[in-house]
């Protein structure tokens, strides 16, 4: 028994190492590409590392004057902190609205705010197109950021946390004289941090990491997102490959840092968003 | 209750409620409903090329959606992936779990590992997919260690018989995915009460057994939510087909997913916005219903 014990142990250790490589082989990939040359990349030989490296791809890839890189870096990066302090100020006074304040009519609210969760917000592009190109927002930094600041899921999990924030911190408030204005941004905020940085961190990976939305909306090359603007030239297959590589490290490179400080927050915004939802 | 708040009038609660609730309920309105009914209203117009309704036509904008081949094409690639992806999905994510949460030795790192990926975009996945592993050519990846066994370089992305093209597009979104849902399923893991883990260990019972009769009862509540968070991420695939199978001469005019038929009829030269808002509004409806089937069988799942 203790034989048979021991064999799982060392069938789960190699397996966990199987994965672990097979998982690391892509940000492999991505690395070699992004500082190989040309010609060794496509060579028809394999170079497990490129034979010369080329640093001198990271200047290029800012120096190309056909894929705005910097510009879309300032776009992605725009959006997505906008997005994300915009959620987290909506949807967390939503949630504490909904939470606390006793009005007649908060369940109808809260129903017509959940119902919309039953919507994926993907399906509804073609409606929402065609409402922001009414407003005439089209390839505006506005048409960009402005619909995706309304999301039902944080709103719903906010309320849901308030919920189960202690009265008596909010009483003992109340008592002192604070207004609901005053006891939610001095009391209820400031207590709230690791939960907002959940919501937070989660909300700017999907901003950043949007697709479909801004490539509806950024019609111009002036206001295309980090993603847009790879994946025109991915898929146009005009610029250098390396490029292309070195251009993808670079719109990575801000979501891994994040990964190393943040992980814990972003872990428990995944925890939170997957169940619930 | 807030005793001294609620003391104050009703009037004022109502107020602060809507200044709490109000701004994001605006937006919502507008973001969400409006849109949702101004399509709904087109759907029975003719629209080309302008969002503004040129002529009543009725349903046949609808009718058009239901016998346009293409449509009913977009159905079946989404079948035909979900058949795909889901099931890989959840058990390699199952799988991960149970390795990290039964390792004492850096579990931390693997965790990380599998969940690092969460952190790229579709489309740089698609890039590392479509221009290193799977390129067709022979410096491509996976033609390189092909060749290394003697195996002539397979153009995976430009043939449909076999269509290797699944092979790339499943792996890619199984790559991205893999590691969220293991998070769920670790979270779930650790739910599960040590005692049990006990009783179990004094009945005598040894690893799959335990797994079997404690481990995977505890873990169905989760499973449920995954499988069908796994099929309604499936209908909303685009970024892997776009990124992936759009080229120099445009989208092949197989492997359309829904929301990739959409976009091609409402966005692409076409401009159709009359067909796809009844496009969308029918591909809500089944989303709506498949949402709906996710609670009633989360509901007999067990959970709150």
């Amino acid at each position: 028994m203790l034989h048979e014990r021991r064999r799982h142990a060392v069938l789960r250790r190699g397996l966990l190492l199987v994965g672990t490589l097979l998982f690391l082989v892509p940000f492999y990939l991505l690395l070699r590409g992004a500082f190989s040359s040309e010609a060794d990349l496509t060579s028809a030989t394999w170079h497990w590392l490129p034979p010369t490296w080329e640093w001198g791809n990271l200047a290029a890839v800012f120096d190309n004057r056909t894929v705005p890189l910097g510009r879309a870096l300032l776009n992605s990066t725009l959006i997505a902190v906008s997005q994300t302090v915009g959620v987290l100020v909506l949807s967390g006074m939503a949630g504490y609205g909904l939470a606390r304040i006793p009005y007649r009519w908060s369940n109808v609210v809260f129903w017509l705010i959940t119902v919309t969760l039953l919507i994926p917000a993907a399906v509804t592009f073609v409606p929402s197109f065609v409402l922001v190109s009414s407003l005439g927002w089209i390839s505006t930094l506005r048409g960009l950021i402005v619909p995706g600041l309304f999301q039902a899921l944080a709103t719903f999990l906010f309320r849901q946390f308030f919920l189960s924030f202690p009265r008596e911190i909010e009483e003992a408030a109340a008592l002192d004289g604070l207004s609901w204005w005053g006891i939610f941004w001095r009391v209820v905020v400031p207590n709230s941090g690791g939960f907002a940085a959940a919501i937070g961190t989660i909300t700017f990976i999907g901003s950043w990491n949007a697709f479909l939305w801004p490539l509806v909306i950024g019609r111009t090359p002036e206001s295309w997102t980090v993603q847009v603007a790879l994946s025109t030239y991915l898929t146009a297959q005009t610029s250098q490959v390396s490029l292309l590589f070195m251009a993808a490290l670079v719109a990575i490179l801000p979501l891994l840092l994040m990964f190393l400080l943040l992980q814990r927050w972003i872990v428990q915004g995944v925890e939170r968003t997957g169940i619930s939802d | 209750m807030l005793t001294r708040l609620r003391g104050r009038t009703n009037r004022d609660a109502s107020l602060w409620f809507w200044v709490f609730v109000g701004p994001f309920f605006a937006g919502l309105v507008l973001f969400i409903y409006v849109p949702i009914g101004w399509s709904v209203y087109l759907s029975f117009f003719e629209a080309y090329n302008t969002v503004t309704p040129t002529e009543f036509v009725g349903l046949a904008n609808y009718r058009d959606m239901l016998t346009d081949q293409a449509f009913r094409d977009s159905l079946l690639t989404f079948v035909v992936f979900a058949a795909f992806i889901v099931p890989t999905t959840f058990a390699l994510s199952l799988l991960t779990a149970l390795l990290v949460a039964r390792t004492r030795v850096m579990q931390a790192f693997f965790r990380s590992v599998f969940f690092l990926p969460v952190a790229c975009s579709y489309v740089v996945a698609a890039l590392v997919w479509k221009m290193s592993i799977f390129s067709g050519m022979s410096s491509g990846a996976a033609n390189a260690l092909l060749g290394l066994a003697g195996v002539s370089p397979i153009p995976w992305l430009s043939i449909t018989d076999p269509p290797w093209y699944w092979l790339v597009i499943v792996s890619a979104r199984l790559w991205l995915q893999v590691g969220f849902y293991m998070i769920l399923f670790l979270a779930a893991l650790q739910r599960v009460p040590v005692t049990l883990y006990e009783a179990a260990a004094i009945d005598g019972a040894e690893g799959w057994q335990v797994f079997r009769h404690i481990t995977w009862p505890q873990l169905l509540p989760a499973s449920t939510a995954v499988l069908l968070l796994l099929l309604i991420n499936a209908f909303q695939a685009f970024d892997e087909f776009y990124n992936i199978l759009a080229g120099f001469s445009g989208y092949p005019p197989y492997a359309r997913p829904p929301l990739v038929y959409l976009y091609y009829t409402a966005l692409g030269s076409g401009q159709n916005f009359g067909d796809g808002s009844a496009g969308a509004v029918i591909l809500t409806v089944l989303i709506a219903v498949v949402a709906l089937a996710q609670t009633r069988l989360l509901r007999l799942g067990g959970r709150d």
